[in-house]
């Protein structure tokens, strides 16, 4: 395969080439503080995507994390005021473990069952988030209750500019976070026995256990991950917009599977990868947040992930009818 | 010389502690196994000695697959034991039947098609070194020292699904070889490779064998175990009915044990003076497509069952399918009885009276879930419903007129198609067309899969039809001994083109079989 | 001992109706036992047979999808756009008098207009399955975001409200003494029955479900025939849609989002096979009717909506299970 066929390739020059014609239409879109704005919207879609990415290489696909990641969410914010805890790092330790036992659930339904993971997804999403909303409780948590520590480590920048009228912006350093995830599974996908088992479950189940695989420790390490993932965003998210809102992430499982499908991952799975899932969800944040810039109704921001995903899905089809040709 | 005869004999008895090497490498001693209260696997014993080429002969479902199965760790037993180097096996799981050194070499191969020849030639010694982290410069070094132990020529850094057949088993007999693989059990190996293809297999196979690794040869091609095998054993319904050297077997012997009946064919004989005034039913000028067809002028007169043979890729599924309306945009004419007809789509093709019965029986030709009815009425629904609504009492009809004629073992039409036995499937899959009218037949592989007792049915059926109906059939086999015999005429084929016509009466199989060797 | 088996496989495939009957009629009890002067009321199940209908049509909508092996993510968008788009039109031709009392003729274009609306939504979705061969769950997954987006643009957010008294006798009104939801589900549920056993359009989905390539090498109009199975989801989604704007007098690009997943949920509880071949407008109605007798016991007991969501989940995976073990020892 030679660089250009790379599909990784193919959705950089897709972007630059979106980049440029925004950038044409409003030069407002390159000033950095519009740039900041925008990898920072990539932070919690991009965790959130690799645990999706995890899932769609295996084959499957996971509508669930949403439901996860505000349970997650929700319940360690509850947990830190109860206690009175201000500390950052137990608690999003404790947000990945429980994103990570409620991924169990779903690795325990897909594997023992082998019940299409898209209908498991959809049984323990409503069961997290019903069981959350129905049981826990329903109101928000403000930025007067929430935890001082986790609202002071989402503030944190990386750079700071001041802006001619003297406002502050900067660059979230919560973008450092996002790419460190990034790295390490790209790292487990590429160099590790278990992320290429992953691959292999993905290009052909009944094979991998053939050959030895151990499918029950590859799909509970999925779909853990995925919840761990997912968790472990949902707290970040609370300490990002300084509000824990156990309504949050609904109808966030489109744009996020939008965003893997746009990176060339395969939902029959067996591909994808970290890079392009990274490209695709810059891709997806930067169309939805430069409509306003591009002087479009809000309203219609979901026929326009609509129409992405229906675009990206077609092109993606039709590559692998010709690669299969 | 006594005394090693008597060792041989005493063998077994002397395997305390694995301190007498034994000559056996495994040994199944009386193993049961049943599915549900149905029994797959009865009192079976089966020795394999190192370094043999042992052929395991049997019918489809006779319990081949099961028995690979309980050799490669994949099914526990429910009764009698393994001994591997003579030592008896408590347990033994996929795993621990790896690290004993069987490899199972499936026909679908069990290659992942999303990585590279590299990646899945190094899998599994990474796998068996249990290995966390994995090193792809080690995995190069590992594939480049499978395929150089092979002697074959293989892109490394190719993705496998982009590998032909024959290369995708090339790919996995090194792969097996890299395990440090002491039994390598062959699960049909020739169903998809052409003659010139199997000689390299066999060649392979048997230099696998001067390095003191056993193989064992799961087939039911009779004139391939003769060929390679030094030990056959024969197994028809879970049970072993023959076991012994090659030498003592010939193709009925083996065809007895496997049916447990005598089958004898006589050359097919087309009835030219019944026939011979009418049109071609099916004539082609110059039919071209891109590369794989090149100027066919292929005719087929009623009654006449021609055979199409070449090596796989030679274009003789292609030409099935355009005959099929299967590819659209090929050039040349068709003629249907003498008259041209455009076949852009299957429904052109059934609407001139053409059937297809297609290559994998399981996956192109049955709705396996679904009952026999629907099966064989899934050509005629818009017949059956000229207005609006299904005529359920003519649909029950001609159902049962298709299950009586065909000679279908069923006790009901409702019956799903999957608990049918291959050729009944496969009489299934040509009543279908029966019930069209179908006035040119058109077979690709039409036994493949199916046991030999079917396998003489299903062509006695189609003689018949050939012969008392008119029915002009096409015929593509890689078979040889089935064109021959069931063929008046045989053309074979190569890079899309004819290269040769002869009559079958003035022909043999091994004459053919030398031809497709020489085409290159 | 091949007849047995044949007997037991027959046994089998009635094992799943009977199996759901049981299960309704153990929720019947169980709730009854739970709070009879409540449950047991007429009211209580005059009011299930004014609501499930939406629901029911919906999940035989999912089911018609999943018969090809695809699944239909739109249904909801295409119901609420359906809605949507008729009260648009009910307000653009509403007279002095107010929308109340538009004429007969109006309100018939308007169901013209939903039912339209669902016929070439649904063929969008199966012309971009068949023809540009996008996988099921992300062609509709799209074309969801989409009729979800179009309701919005079209509404700007808020609800219409207000709509035809005639339109309102769709989701509110009585024929016979019964709900006409509940009766046009019946109509409907019958009809499509019909469909699926008796014509050609639904023994091919059957089959095509079964093995895509086995009915392409059958002569099977396979890209025609699916293409049509998801005009037909559509045109019972809209009617879905209908309902749901008649009962309520109002249309939103986001009502009855919950319903998705329970429509998945009931297509598969009603013994549809998810990857096609397999599925059965009895089995959808029993589970409906099992489902809503469980969530209106669960409201009569005040459990709130959201615990109804976590149990229908509870249920999903329930089922799963069930059939899985089910399976094992056959």
């Amino acid at each position: 395969m030679t660089w250009f066929q790379k599909s990784e390739v193919v959705i950089a020059g897709i972007l630059v080439l979106a980049m440029v014609i925004i950038g044409l239409v409003n030069p407002a879109f390159w000033s950095l503080d519009n740039m900041f704005s925008l990898l920072r919207s990539n932070v919690i879609i991009g965790i959130m995507a690799l645990g999706v990415l995890l899932v769609m290489i295996s084959g499957g696909i996971d509508v669930s994390f949403p439901a996860f990641a505000v349970a997650a969410m929700y319940l360690t914010v509850k947990g830190m005021i109860y206690f009175n805890y201000d500390g950052v790092l137990l608690p999003f330790v404790a947000a990945a473990t429980m994103g990570a036992l409620f991924g169990c659930l779903n690795a325990f339904f897909v594997y023992k069952f082998r019940m299409i993971p898209l209908i498991v997804t959809l049984g323990t999403g409503s069961m997290v988030r019903g069981f959350l909303l129905g049981v826990v409780g329903t109101s928000m948590i403000n930025i007067n209750k929430m935890p001082d520590a986790l609202i002071e480590f989402g503030k944190s920048d990386i750079v700071n500019m001041v802006k001619a009228d003297g406002s502050t912006y900067g660059l979230t350093a919560m973008i450092l976070v996002y790419v460190g995830l990034a790295i390490a599974l790209h790292l487990v996908l590429r160099h590790t026995m278990i992320g290429r088992g992953v691959y292999a479950l993905g290009g052909d189940p009944e094979a991998a256990s053939r050959v030895g695989f151990n499918i029950r420790k590859i799909t509970f390490f999925i779909y853990c991950v995925a919840g761990a993932l997912a968790g472990f965003a949902g707290l970040l998210h609370s300490g990002m917009i300084w509000l824990a809102n156990p309504r949050d992430f609904v109808g966030l499982e489109l744009d996020v599977i939008a965003a893997v499908v746009l990176g060339g991952a395969s939902i029959f799975g067996g591909r994808g990868s970290v890079l392009g899932t990274m490209l695709g969800v810059f891709m997806l944040v930067m169309v939805k947040n430069s409509l306003i810039i591009m002087k479009i109704d809000t309203t219609w921001q979901r026929v326009v992930v609509g129409v992405i995903i229906v675009i990206a899905t077609a092109i993606t089809a039709w590559r692998d009818r010709r690669a299969n040709a | 010389m006594g005394a090693f005869i008597l060792f041989l004999k005493l063998g077994p008895l002397f395997h305390v502690d694995g301190l007498v090497m034994s000559e056996n490498f495994i040994e199944l001693r009386n193993v049961r196994k049943e599915f549900a209260g149905v029994v797959a696997l009865n009192d079976l014993s089966l020795t394999i000695r190192k370094g043999e080429i042992h052929c395991l002969a049997g019918e489809n479902g006779s319990g081949k697959s099961t028995l690979i199965k309980v050799m490669s760790g994949v099914y526990q037993p429910d009764g009698g034991e393994i001994s591997i180097d003579g030592n008896k096996v408590e347990h033994l799981s996929p795993m621990a039947s790896i690290e004993h050194g069987v490899q199972v070499i499936y026909q679908d191969f069990s290659l992942f098609g999303n990585l590279t020849v590299a990646e899945n030639l190094a899998m599994n010694v990474q796998l068996r070194e249990q290995r966390h982290i994995l090193n792809w410069r080690r995995m190069r070094e590992i594939a480049k020292e499978a395929v150089s132990r092979l002697g074959v020529e293989l892109d490394l850094d190719t993705d496998v699904e982009k590998l032909s057949t024959a290369g995708k088993q090339l790919v996995a007999i090194a792969r097996a070889l890299m395990s440090d693989a002491r039994l390598i059990i062959m699960d049909e190996p020739t169903t998809a490779l052409t003659g010139k293809e199997i000689e390299t297999l066999f060649r392979i196979v048997r230099d696998i064998q001067s390095r003191g690794i056993a193989i064992l040869f799961v087939s039911h091609k009779m004139r391939e175990m003769l060929e390679i095998s030094d030990h056959i054993t024969v197994i028809r319904n879970g049970e072993k009915v023959a076991d012994g050297p090659t030498r003592d077997f010939d193709e009925a012997l083996i065809t007895r044990h496997m049916t447990g009946l005598d089958i004898i064919s006589e050359p097919y004989v087309w009835d030219q003076a019944q026939y011979g005034s009418q049109p071609a039913r099916v004539e082609t000028q110059n039919l071209s497509f891109g590369s794989d067809l090149d100027n066919i002028n292929l005719s087929v007169r009623p009654g006449e069952i021609v055979g199409v043979s070449g090596l796989l890729g030679s274009g003789r599924t292609e030409l099935a399918l355009a005959l099929f309306g299967m590819m659209p945009g090929y050039s040349g004419s068709i003629a249907i009885s003498g008259q041209e007809t455009k076949l852009a789509t299957p429904q052109d093709a059934i609407h001139a009276g053409i059937a297809y019965v297609p290559e994998d029986r399981l996956s192109e030709g049955l709705f396996l879930t679904q009952g026999i009815d629907r099966n064989i009425l899934s050509t005629s629904y818009e017949k059956l419903a000229p207005g609006l609504l299904i005529d359920q009492k003519k649909a029950e009809d001609w159902v049962d007129t298709m299950i009586r004629d065909m000679q279908i073992a069923t006790p009901t039409g409702k019956k799903l198609v999957k608990e049918l036995s291959g050729g009944n499937q496969q009489r299934v899959v040509i009543a279908r067309w029966l019930l069209t009218n179908a006035k040119f037949l058109i077979l690709n592989g039409p036994t493949v899969g199916v046991d030999v007792g079917s396998k003489a049915e299903i062509h006695r059926i189609i003689r018949e039809l050939a012969q008392k109906e008119g029915l002009a059939v096409l015929m593509i086999s890689d078979d040889v001994p089935e064109l021959v015999h069931n063929c008046n005429r045989i053309v074979l084929m190569h890079r899309g083109a004819f290269v040769e016509e002869m009559a079958s009466a003035e022909t043999s199989e091994d004459q053919i079989s030398d031809k497709l060797k020489n085409l290159t | 001992m091949k007849r047995q088996m044949d007997f037991r496989s027959l046994l089998n495939r009635d094992n799943n109706i009977v199996q759901l009957i049981a299960m309704t009629i153990l929720i019947f009890v169980v709730m009854t036992a739970l709070s009879p002067d409540k449950f047991l009321r007429y009211y209580n199940f005059e009011s299930i047979t004014y609501i499930f209908p939406e629901l029911g049509l919906l999940s035989i909508a999912m089911m018609i999808a999943m018969l090809t092996g695809g699944i239909d993510l739109s249904v909801i968008g295409i119901a609420n756009l359906s809605g949507i788009f008729a009260g648009v039109m009910f307000k653009k031709f509403a007279t002095d008098a107010g929308v109340a009392d538009t004429g007969f003729g109006i309100v018939l274009l308007g169901a013209v207009i939903a039912l339209g609306t669902g016929l070439v939504a649904g063929a969008l979705n199966g012309l971009l399955i068949t023809r540009l061969k996008i996988t099921p769950i992300l062609a509709t997954l799209g074309t969801g975001q989409i009729f979800t987006g179009l309701a919005i643009v079209m509404t700007g957010g808020p609800a219409i409200v207000g709509f035809p008294n005639a339109w309102a006798f769709i989701g509110n009104g009585k024929i016979l003494g019964l709900a006409t939801p509940f009766v046009l589900f019946i109509v409907l549920a019958c009809l499509i029955a019909f469909i699926l056993r008796r014509t050609t359009f639904g023994i091919n989905l059957m089959l095509i479900g079964t093995n895509p390539k086995a009915a392409l090498f059958a002569g099977l109009k396979r890209e025609k025939m699916v293409l049509m199975s998801y005009m037909l989801t559509g045109v019972m989604a809209s009617i879905a849609g209908i309902i749901l704007s008649g009962r309520t007098n109002a249309a939103k690009s986001d009502y009855g989002t919950s319903y998705l997943l329970q429509a998945v949920l009931i297509a598969v509880l009603g013994g549809t096979n998810p990857a096609g071949g397999r599925g059965t407008v009895l089995g959808v109605s029993i589970a409906v009717t099992a489902l809503m007798l469980l969530s209106s016991g669960f409201q009569i007991l005040r459990f709130s909506n959201h615990l109804i969501d976590f149990i229908w989940g509870v249920f999903l995976l329930l089922v799963i299970a069930i059939n899985a073990y089910k399976n094992r020892t056959r």
